[in-house]
């Protein structure tokens, strides 16, 4: 395989809250490779977000703090660059799309002058006209129709899914060679979620950038990543090809997100939720920070004592579970409970 | 075919209204502020066209006139001074001088209030306390007692002069409201967003936050008008403001004080001036709050 484009390595970041410090990401490691789509999966506060956001230097801190690790490209580690030097990256090199188009586009300015402050940020001597057609050039690549009257409103006149297409205009204005998408489609519905999707594919295709899609969605994962990162508690849990991990999931949190869902090409009598709440980050659980909930360790010792390591489960494929070689039979206890009566 | 495609085409431009329309249509329904604006455009103009309205020349005498009440012959409207000058041409020049003051104090402090106060609001930490702490100080100083002892010494009855003083102590509310405003604005997703898209801490500040605080400011920046007028009366009046041979409306006052028993008008047309001015500009900065904020209007 090629060079990874952005490689993170053993990022861990804490938070400081009146209520103690907040373990958002735990010795997160991945590699994004050139014209890949990594998806990082995740419930509410697993540390998606903030793994991210880190990447482009937009901690706060305080109250955040990088405790340890680096953000590699190429040749630079983001964590340490000064401001000026970030700025040079951001929006240019690395470029994001975030969940909400609404509260993320400045309501007094209008779609296009949005679009071209982020060309002008990288190109101070852009002129007003190249600018204005670059501007109509980029609308229309993502498939907003009249794009120059569009260019002239404001995020308000534009619907959910065209302020998505617009945000993401924005962030390939540049070229950029890693798009981090942060739950793009999670603020709309169901019906534009697929032209977003589109106007997504769109964007990649015509940059080539490698691309970190963060979302809850399985079914988003599955129709745009090629490998996916599970997070649980602020670590990586499983990580792998996307389609090696779903259809054979080698981590007990991954086999019950798949099998809490519902699912269109099999029969399922009911869906198996995961027991339990998501873990509070100020307050890990020792040892495998999903143990409390898992049905494979059954109050294994092991599990309370040792916190697992990410490594080799299959060919191409990691779990950070003690008992990894297990999970396969689980699955299809879990199958079999709910009723899984193989392909419809 | 092509025709109608055009046409669809066409019919499907429409047209972007921006929020500056909205806020200009709601303005021009606020009856007291379209009223006063009005009123308040043909002072202005009056007073900027003083040299070619005014009937007679500023420092025209005519001692077999003098001290007349206001009469419509020799069209001495506002009456003459004990000199015989027209006093109507005195006010005109005194008009121009005291609105030009105030507009200068009005911009001057404006800019002043905003940068200072984007830049704590955006930064907050030490800068913040230090601006605001020099904010405070400022409030603190006696007002009349600083500003008499400053017009006096650095004023030198230069109308520009007096300008900044009046701004260098008039720019504290602006800088207390946007630092407010930049508060609230810096902790806004797209503010972050525009950091993602690689933005410099002055592109985001007054590129991206500050037409999100323009409404507060341009209302505080007209209050700040009436009030500097004021200011500058009181401080002619007092003697340390706009010396002779400027006219400035607060100096007329002082000027006719010592005969106003029996020549009402010398004081009193002046006054009227001020007070006319001052309702005007504050009427349209009330519209202009309702018609920039409208979550705030009163019904």
């Amino acid at each position: 395989m090629s060079t990874p484009v952005l490689s993170v390595r053993d990022l861990t970041i804490e938070f400081d809250t009146a209520d103690g410090v907040v373990h958002a990401v735990d010795g997160v490691t991945f590699d994004l490779f050139p014209e890949q789509t990594l998806g990082i999966v995740g419930e509410s506060g697993s540390g998606k977000t903030v793994t991210a956001l880190s990447i482009l230097g937009l901690i706060p801190q305080p109250p955040g703090r990088i405790v340890s690790g680096a953000v590699l490209y190429s040749g630079l580690d983001l964590l340490r660059l000064g401001q000026a030097e970030l700025r040079r990256v951001r929006g240019k090199d690395l470029a994001m799309v975030f969940q909400d188009p609404l509260t993320c586009m400045n309501p007094v300015l209008t779609v296009g002058c949005q679009i071209a402050e982020a060309l002008k940020a990288h190109d101070p001597a852009l002129g007003r006209a190249t600018a204005r057609a670059r501007v109509a050039e980029l609308l229309e690549l993502v498939g907003v129709p009249h794009p120059q009257a569009r260019a002239g409103q404001y995020p308000h006149q534009l619907s959910g899914g065209m302020r998505q297409r617009a945000m993401i205009a924005m962030a390939v204005a540049n070229q950029p060679r890693v798009l981090i998408l942060d739950e793009p489609t999670t603020a709309l519905d169901v019906t534009v979620q697929a032209q977003v999707i589109d106007a997504l594919r769109t964007a990649q295709r015509e940059t080539g950038a490698a691309t970190i899609l963060i979302t809850h969605d399985l079914g988003l994962i599955a129709e745009l990543a090629d490998r996916v990162a599970v997070m649980y508690g602020g670590r990586v849990v499983e990580a792998g090809d996307v389609f090696q991990v779903f259809s054979d999931p080698r981590h007990p949190y991954t086999v019950g997100l798949m099998s809490s869902l519902p699912r269109l090409d099999v029969d399922v009598e009911r869906l198996s939720p995961i027991d339990g709440q998501p873990p509070s980050l100020i307050d890990l659980p020792p040892g495998c920070a999903f143990h409390p909930r898992c049905r494979l360790s059954a109050g294994r010792a092991q599990c309370r004592q040792a916190i697992p390591m990410l490594l080799q489960a299959a060919p191409g494929q990691f779990s950070a579970c003690h008992f990894h070689a297990e999970v396969s039979s689980l699955r299809v206890a879990i199958e079999a409970e709910i009723g899984l009566t193989g392909t419809r | 075919m092509a025709e109608a495609i055009e046409l669809y085409r066409e019919g499907l431009r429409f047209r972007a209204r921006s929020q500056w329309e909205l806020a200009w249509r709601r303005f021009v329904r606020h009856k007291p502020a379209m009223f006063s604006l009005v009123l308040l455009l043909m002072i202005c103009g009056a007073a900027l066209f003083a040299p070619h309205i005014a009937p007679y020349g500023l420092n025209e005498q005519d001692l077999a006139r003098g001290s007349q009440a206001p009469t419509l012959r020799g069209l001495h409207l506002f009456g003459t001074d004990r000199l015989g000058r027209d006093y109507l041409s005195r006010v005109l020049y005194g008009t121009r001088t005291t609105v030009w003051v105030a507009l200068v104090v009005a911009l001057l402090s404006t800019a002043i209030g905003t940068t200072l106060g984007a830049v704590a609001g955006y930064y907050r930490g030490w800068i913040d306390s230090l601006l605001m702490r020099l904010v405070d100080f400022v409030l603190c100083l006696p007002f009349l007692a600083v500003l008499l002892i400053a017009a006096a010494f650095l004023g030198r009855g230069s109308p520009f002069r007096v300008a900044v003083i009046l701004a260098l102590l008039l720019w504290t509310t602006i800088a207390r409201i946007v630092r407010g405003q930049y508060l609230s604005l810096r902790e806004q997703e797209f503010v972050e967003a525009a950091r993602a898209a690689g933005a410099s801490d002055a592109r985001i500040m007054f590129r991206h936050m500050l037409p999100n605080s323009l409404g507060p400011i341009i209302v505080n920046a007209t209050l700040t008008v009436a009030l500097a007028i004021l200011l500058e009366a009181t401080l002619s009046f007092l003697g340390f403001g706009i010396q002779p041979p400027t006219p400035a409306l607060g100096k007329l006052i002082d000027d006719g004080k010592g005969a106003m028993l029996t020549q009402w008008w010398l004081v009193v047309m002046p006054g009227v001036v001020i007070v006319v001015i001052c309702l005007c500009v504050n009427f349209i900065g009330d519209g202009l709050r309702d018609a920039l904020d409208p979550r705030q209007a009163r019904r």
